[in-house]
């Protein structure tokens, strides 16, 4: 295994972690207005994912920064062509962040009211903008033989794509709700079941349009660097799982299953792109791929030692972390946000 | 309008904005971490108040620091993709490192301390606060390593039609990082050390409960000594910085001084104005000698001025204009030093003060360390304007210009939607933020009456 192909996999690792991390802060923002009928509950949702969110968003940065280091013309091209839509989420994201800091440092209720609009808006727009871009990614994308993406902003609103961002909403939202139930307690906890299950059957179908389409509308599968064989079909499966999980009343498995759902729909993606990082709708000559797009041997060296020390490390502070806060939140709790 | 100057606008914009409150987080967690340190070891009560209280304004200043980090990490992709494809096999790991190494750590330690208060034991607890100020310090070391490579690029070859590294080594050991990255941190603990002066000041002047006294005089005598390091600091190392720059940028210096001739021994402008299309005074005061003393610690020696260096770039790369902004450069690096003095005085009366325990003798010299919160923060902001406006026309110093790292492929609409967008929203954000950092600087623990109008089953945690 060469260089290229280690970074393009550490790049699908980091966004594994990101997406089954963040995947759940999302649902969660999204779900704040609809769970949290008084100040105290909604207090209690935000802090279900008030201790990790920040250290659950650094996933992305740092995919962001690996992109860059390993392969820039990737992260040239992707964040120059798709401009407006990583600005929407780029303001998505920091209205967010500000957000759950600042929403209940001001007793106001218009302050609160207002801070709680930008976490579900902060929330709801990157859920659907990264399936937006992941389907993007996977369909392809008019790319110059000089790497230039020379399409517009309506070119990325295509019906797959949407297919795309309304399958990642979904996903997002039932990972979040299964989320709420296992860190909430009383009403709040019965509230997020009943709404995992009705999400659960929406998110079911989403998946398995998005599958089809992708056989139906991108080239995906007749050209696949690497064919995921069952993944995709084991990633609906998880979700199949994850129901049964949820009907028997173990929503800690069920959790798993909608982690596994989310690991593997990236994993699926990341095979069916490789060796590509971007495509080209107008060649598949001209599109990126980890070699015509990756640093010298010389930098993914440096950087594979560097990760190779510093992501196991990371792991573990995180996943004690996770520990330290294990428990339920319930309105009598202190609540720190 | 031009996709370069909308997109230098774009980056100034939001880099000084992100930069506002940069310095705070990684000087104030510092601080914070000290004074927790005092709290474990002594378990002395002011100390955990202390904590509590600089640990909430902290907070206010890390989320909206973070939140505009988020921007930086893109935007060289966004606005600069040329430039990205140019040096991303150079300056993207350092970004990357940093993402790994600092971010990580400081986000998720920052939650855990935040929440931790009565999960973790006292040790543990004390150790995440470190971790956060450590994360925040590496942070700042690898950002400059990146940014030192646009000021003075070195370890790196120009192949396959851009620059490779060839030495990370040479990446870390920059010469410029090491003036560069002393005179941040320095800066950093300068702005922190007034920010606690000031706000101490501000309830030191009135009366208060014994707890709050003890607990704003205590503060105040930290920020004093920080303040005397952190100007002390910076000015040394700002020193340093200087008379490297003569070496390695002696353009950015030239202008910084407004000197149009080479002179030896060069005198120093005190104060000029000057006609910058015709490169020459209109009027000037001007101590002999000054500025070769300052350069070279002796008062003589030529120092370069911008003609014979616009004539000799000429030779090197090519015509066109490679002078910098001369009028910003002047103006901003006097705010800066300028700033940086009035911050040495009033750092060494308060310190002084301190030493002959007469804090709150003088109400006129507490008043006026309110106001004097502004002074690192003009400081931190007209000096990275200098050190960036001075660079041009260079994206990358005598490699790459600005005008060729600007994205290809984004029309000027793009720009400039994205423009307004992100200024009105951080505008916003500025007010909010301002607000609260108001609100609970203004708030005297456990003076404050604070019923909170939400019927919660407990009372609302005095700490965070």
């Amino acid at each position: 295994m060469d260089l290229n192909i280690l970074w393009f996999i550490l790049v699908a690792v980091l966004f594994i972690g990101f997406f089954i991390l963040e995947g759940f802060d999302y649902g969660v923002g999204i779900l704040l207005p609809i769970m949290g009928k008084t100040d105290t509950e909604r207090r209690v949702v935000i802090n279900t994912v008030g201790p990790v969110w920040d250290g659950n968003e650094v996933w992305v940065l740092t995919a962001g920064g690996a992109i860059f280091a390993a392969f820039p013309h990737w992260y040239a091209t992707l964040f120059s062509g798709f401009y407006l839509a990583l600005f929407l989420m780029l303001v998505a994201l920091i209205i967010r962040a500000v957000a759950f800091e600042y929403r209940s440092k001001a007793e106001d209720p218009k302050w609160r009211a207002w801070w709680d609009r930008g976490i579900v808006f902060g929330s709801l727009i990157p859920a659907i903008l990264w399936g937006v871009a992941l389907g993007n990614m996977l369909r392809g994308v008019p790319i110059d033989a000089d790497m230039h993406y020379v399409g517009t902003f309506f070119d990325l609103l295509n019906p797959y794509a949407i297919i795309g961002g309304l399958t990642s909403l979904s996903m997002f939202l039932l990972h979040g709700a299964i989320f709420l139930n296992l860190k909430t307690s009383g009403e709040l906890s019965e509230r997020a079941l009943h709404l995992t299950r009705r999400i659960g059957p929406v998110t079911t179908v989403m998946v398995a349009i998005f599958i089809v389409s992708t056989y139906l509308m991108t080239d995906s599968f007749s050209r696949l660097g690497v064919n995921p064989g069952p993944i995709p079909i084991a990633s609906l499966g998880a979700l199949f799982a994850a129901a049964y999980f949820v009907h028997i009343g173990r929503l800690g498995w069920a959790f798993l299953m909608t982690s596994v759902n989310i690991g593997l729909s990236v994993i699926t993606i990341f095979m069916a792109l490789f060796p590509r990082v971007m495509v080209s709708s107008l060649d598949p000559a001209w599109s990126l791929t980890i070699y015509n797009a990756s640093s010298s041997p010389k930098t993914l060296t440096i950087m594979s030692i560097v990760a190779l020390i510093f992501i196991p490390i990371v792991l573990a502070y995180q996943t004690w972390t996770y520990w330290v806060f294990r428990h339920r939140i319930s309105i009598e709790s202190e609540l720190t946000y | 309008m031009d996709v370069t100057i909308l997109a230098r606008w774009q980056f100034a914009i939001t880099t000084v904005y992100h930069f506002f409150f940069v310095p705070l987080s990684i000087g104030l967690s510092l601080l914070v971490a000290i004074m927790q340190t005092v709290y474990f070891r002594s378990g002395n009560e002011t100390y955990k108040r202390m904590t509590k209280f600089w640990g909430k304004l902290l907070l206010i200043n890390f989320a909206i620091g973070v939140a505009t980090g988020i921007v930086q990490e893109f935007q060289f992709g966004m606005n600069w993709a040329e430039y990205s494809r140019f040096v991303g096999d150079i300056f993207g790991a350092p970004l990357a490192i940093e993402a790994l190494m600092a971010f990580f750590l400081e986000s998720t330690f920052l939650g855990l301390w935040l929440f931790g208060w009565n999960k973790l034991s006292k040790g543990v607890h004390l150790a995440c606060i470190w971790m956060v100020a450590i994360g925040s310090t590496i942070s700042s070391f690898w950002i400059l390593v990146a940014n030192s490579f646009m000021h003075q690029p070195v370890g790196y070859v120009i192949r396959n039609g851009r620059a490779e590294m060839e030495s990370f080594g040479a990446l870390i050991a920059n010469g410029h990082v090491w003036v560069q990255w002393p005179h941040t941190m320095m800066a950093a603990i300068c702005t922190a050390a007034f920010f606690v002066l000031g706000i101490s000041a501000y309830h030191l002047r009135r009366p208060l409960s014994e707890a709050g006294h003890d607990m704003f005089r205590r503060s105040f005598q930290i920020g004093a000594i920080a303040a005397v390091i952190g100007v002390v600091g910076v000015i040394l190392a700002g020193h340093a910085q200087a008379q490297y720059m003569i070496q390695v940028q002696p353009m950015k210096m030239a202008a910084a001084e407004a000197i149009w001739e080479t002179e030896d021994p060069a005198p120093m402008s005190l104060f000029t104005i000057a006609s910058t299309p015709e490169q020459r005074d209109l009027f000037v005061i001007k101590v002999p000698g000054l500025l070769s003393f300052l350069a070279y610690n002796r008062f003589e020696g030529a120092v370069p001025g911008i003609k014979d260096l616009q004539a000799e770039a000429e030779a090197t790369y090519g015509p066109g204009n490679y002078t910098p902004n001369v009028f910003l450069a002047y103006w901003t690096f006097r705010a800066m030093v300028g700033a940086g003095f009035a911050m040495l005085g009033l750092a060494v009366v308060a310190l002084y003060s301190v030493l002959r325990n007469r804090i709150t003798s003088s109400t006129a010299f507490l008043w006026l360390l309110i106001p004097a919160i502004g002074l690192p923060y003009l400081a931190n902001a007209t000096g990275w304007i200098f050190t960036e406006m001075g660079r041009q026309p260079w994206i990358v110093y005598g490699v790459m210009l600005t005008s060729e790292g600007v994205s290809a492929t984004v029309g000027v609409g793009y720009v400039l939607m994205s423009l307004i967008g992100f200024t009105l929203v951080y505008l916003g954000l500025i007010a909010a933020t301002v607000f609260l950092m108001l609100k609970y600087a203004r708030q005297v623990p456990g003076e404050e009456p604070q019923p909170s109008k939400q019927p919660s089953l407990r009372p609302a945690p005095a700490g965070d």
